[in-house]
């Protein structure tokens, strides 16, 4: 996988077929980590959405955006809208979301693309921050502020209406189709998309486009004197990874039809961040491991408060057991981002590349060592492990 | 069409209160090699920025054939033909050689921008032979896979010459192209050139190397505190008095 290899189509396909059936197979290997519920899983999908296509911007062409959490949040406002107005079937809902946040990206990116570096990441923050500002404030009558966008029995949905969907008294849930947003059936609409969006992301990664991004990140100033312009391709870049938070914002709408401002908060702007670099900026697949694994211990620490750590301390003596418990209760529950930013500073001091630079380290050390043992044997293995060696 | 493929005019160029060129004029015929030479902080350097479009001159004007190239955006100048290395190689450091030289061919086929994000580099297999066969010119073939970052300095101004030459430029550009190289890598790098010059690749070339220039160049310009003293074959400036004080200090070549 690394990247200045040229791979094949065929290389790629199977890859995405190992892909899949990881994936769609997580009900079941997720069990022993109790991670299998569906809920849960469906974070996994639409974070890995979010951090892929911020991955196409970042990892790609070394911009750091930090407001890429308004794209999350337009994208779950308009599949709020498009479920009250048209009609509670997820598609309309994701297109529009989609397409409504790539606008938004133009319009941003339009701006913040005329400066790169630290001046890039400042202007992206404070367009971010305005965003959920004004979702507080002045657009109030689209937003409904701090209550937050939520569905409403009277909510006019007129595809529904014409199609002859009855009201049944309770409030409607998004669906495909009838298939439900929620549960497993939930979670497969999301692996899906999730996998779609994969494939698309895959084929920019091996594109002559892609080449450019990364020959941007590596030397713009080469790039201009080999008579590409920059700004059209970092735009195109910028809009495609604004959409692919549009569809995630969609999904989030999909999973709880509820749109709040506190979506667009730089604090969820710099999760993506987070989530990127832990898994390994620039990586194919570093981005969804870091969502995964973000979202998963997000989801356990979280869960841990006083009483359950009492109980955990329960074989120390008394008056122990209650300093250590409170001690250890700094870094879960509400805490855990605690936690989580002592993760974040051992990764990028010892593993700059994040996890994806560990596994290669890993599988590195573990080949040598398997080339220094059979020193001795016959010259056509030796020949055949070091074929293996180049293909990791 | 004009005879000459470059024709710079009465160009000026101001920082501030320093004067760096001062009415300077130029002219290079096609399918010849111009060497300017000059001792350091002459103006070589801001005269080959004005030419890329780096700088925008004070005054004076440049043109390329029948086009000015004064006003236009490096990328635009890159496109209608004119290639340039520069004195600290400009390479990708993180791709590889191989990537390195196919972008700037992407470059000449698919001019400024082009949003072909869903077709496969793996299938530009003409691009892909035409940048090994780039590679080999040079001698760095056997490399094609590593990382141009890793390369000493020499084989990043190889990996240069590779990049540039991929776009078959009208006209190419190179400041001091043998600086920091062994005499080894120099003779090779001259001999390199002189073959580009047999397919009729107009060159201006900035260099200190003596043996350099009198073995490559067809013509040459001294530049001195920002004005050119002196012009002419390699023989008449070899003999130029002025040339002697100047630049060489009394000192015979």
């Amino acid at each position: 996988m690394s990247n200045t290899k040229i791979v094949s189509p065929k290389k790629d396909m199977i890859f995405m077929a190992i892909l899949s059936v990881v994936v769609l197979t997580m009900p079941i290997w997720l069990q022993p980590f109790g991670a299998a519920y569906p809920d849960l899983m469906q974070k996994f999908m639409i974070f890995g959405i979010f951090a892929i296509g911020y991955n196409i911007l970042f990892g790609l062409t070394g911009y750091l955006s930090f407001g890429h959490a308004a794209f999350l949040g337009v994208g779950s406002y308009t599949a709020v809208w498009s479920f009250k107005l048209l009609s509670m079937n997820v598609i309309p809902a994701m297109i529009f979301g989609t397409v409504l946040s790539g606008l938004f990206a133009l319009a941003i990116g339009f701006v913040s693309l005329r400066r790169s570096g630290i001046y890039f990441s400042i202007l992206t923050l404070a367009f971010a921050q305005m965003s959920y500002n004004l979702a507080y404030s002045v657009l109030t009558p689209i937003t409904n502020g701090e209550t937050g966008l939520q569905l409403e029995q009277a909510d006019p949905r007129v595809l529904d209406r014409m199609s002859g969907i009855v009201d049944d008294g309770s409030l409607p849930t998004p669906n495909l189709f009838g298939i439900e947003g929620i549960g497993y059936s939930g979670f497969y609409i999301c692996a899906a998309l999730m996998l779609i969006s994969f494939f698309i992301y895959l084929r920019i990664f091996r594109s002559p486009f892609g080449l450019k991004l990364r020959a941007i990140k590596s030397n713009q100033n080469r790039m201009g004197y080999t008579g590409f312009s920059t700004r059209p391709y970092l735009m195109t870049a910028f809009v495609i990874s604004g959409m692919y938070a549009g569809l995630a914002g969609s999904l989030l709408a999909v999973t709880d039809p509820l749109a709040g401002a506190e979506r667009m908060q730089w604090t969820a702007s710099g999760e993506v961040v987070l989530i990127t670099i832990l898994g390994g900026v620039g990586t194919l697949i570093g981005p969804l491991l870091g969502a995964g694994i973000i979202k998963y211990f997000e989801n356990i620490f979280s869960a841990f408060n006083d009483t359950v750590l009492l109980n955990a301390f329960s074989f120390l003596p008394d008056w122990l057991a209650h300093p250590v418990a409170s001690v250890v209760g700094l870094f879960v529950g509400e805490g855990w981002h605690l936690t989580l930013g002592l993760v974040f500073m051992l990764i990028v001091i010892f593993l700059p590349g994040g996890i994806m630079e560990g596994i290669t380290r890993l599988t590195r050390l573990v080949t040598k060592r398997d080339k220094a043992e059979p020193k001795s044997e016959a010259h056509e293995t030796k020949e055949k492990e070091q074929t293996s060696a180049g293909e990791v | 069409m004009s005879e000459y493929i470059l024709d710079v005019t009465d160009v000026d160029k101001n920082f501030g209160g320093l004067q760096a060129l001062s009415d300077i004029n130029l002219r290079v015929k096609e399918g010849t090699v111009h060497a300017i030479i000059g001792p350091n902080g002459a103006g070589k350097s801001t005269l080959l920025n004005v030419i890329v479009g780096r700088l925008a001159p004070s005054r004076g004007r440049v043109l390329l054939g029948d086009q000015v190239l004064t006003g236009k955006e490096p990328h635009e100048i890159n496109q209608l033909g004119v290639a340039r290395v520069f004195q600290t190689p400009e390479i990708f450091p993180e791709l590889s050689l191989l990537q390195n030289v196919m972008v700037p061919a992407f470059a000449k086929r698919e001019g400024i921008f082009k949003m072909n994000f869903l077709s496969s580099l793996f299938a530009e297999k003409e691009v892909r032979e035409h940048a090994e066969h780039l590679l080999e010119d040079v001698g760095l073939l056997q490399h094609k896979d590593h990382l141009a970052g890793s390369m000493s300095r020499g084989d990043k101004r190889r990996l240069e010459l590779a990049m540039c030459l991929g776009q078959q430029p009208k006209l190419f550009l190179l400041d001091e192209p043998t600086a920091g190289m062994s005499r080894h890598d120099t003779n090779r790098t001259i001999d390199l050139l002189k073959r580009i010059k047999e397919r009729g690749m107009t060159k201006v070339i900035i260099e200190h190397d003596m043996h350099v220039v009198f073995s490559l160049a067809d013509r040459i310009s001294v530049l001195a505190q920002g004005a050119i003293i002196c012009e002419g074959t390699p023989e008449e400036v070899r003999n130029d008095p002025r040339v002697k004080e100047a630049y060489l200090g009394g000192e015979t070549v």
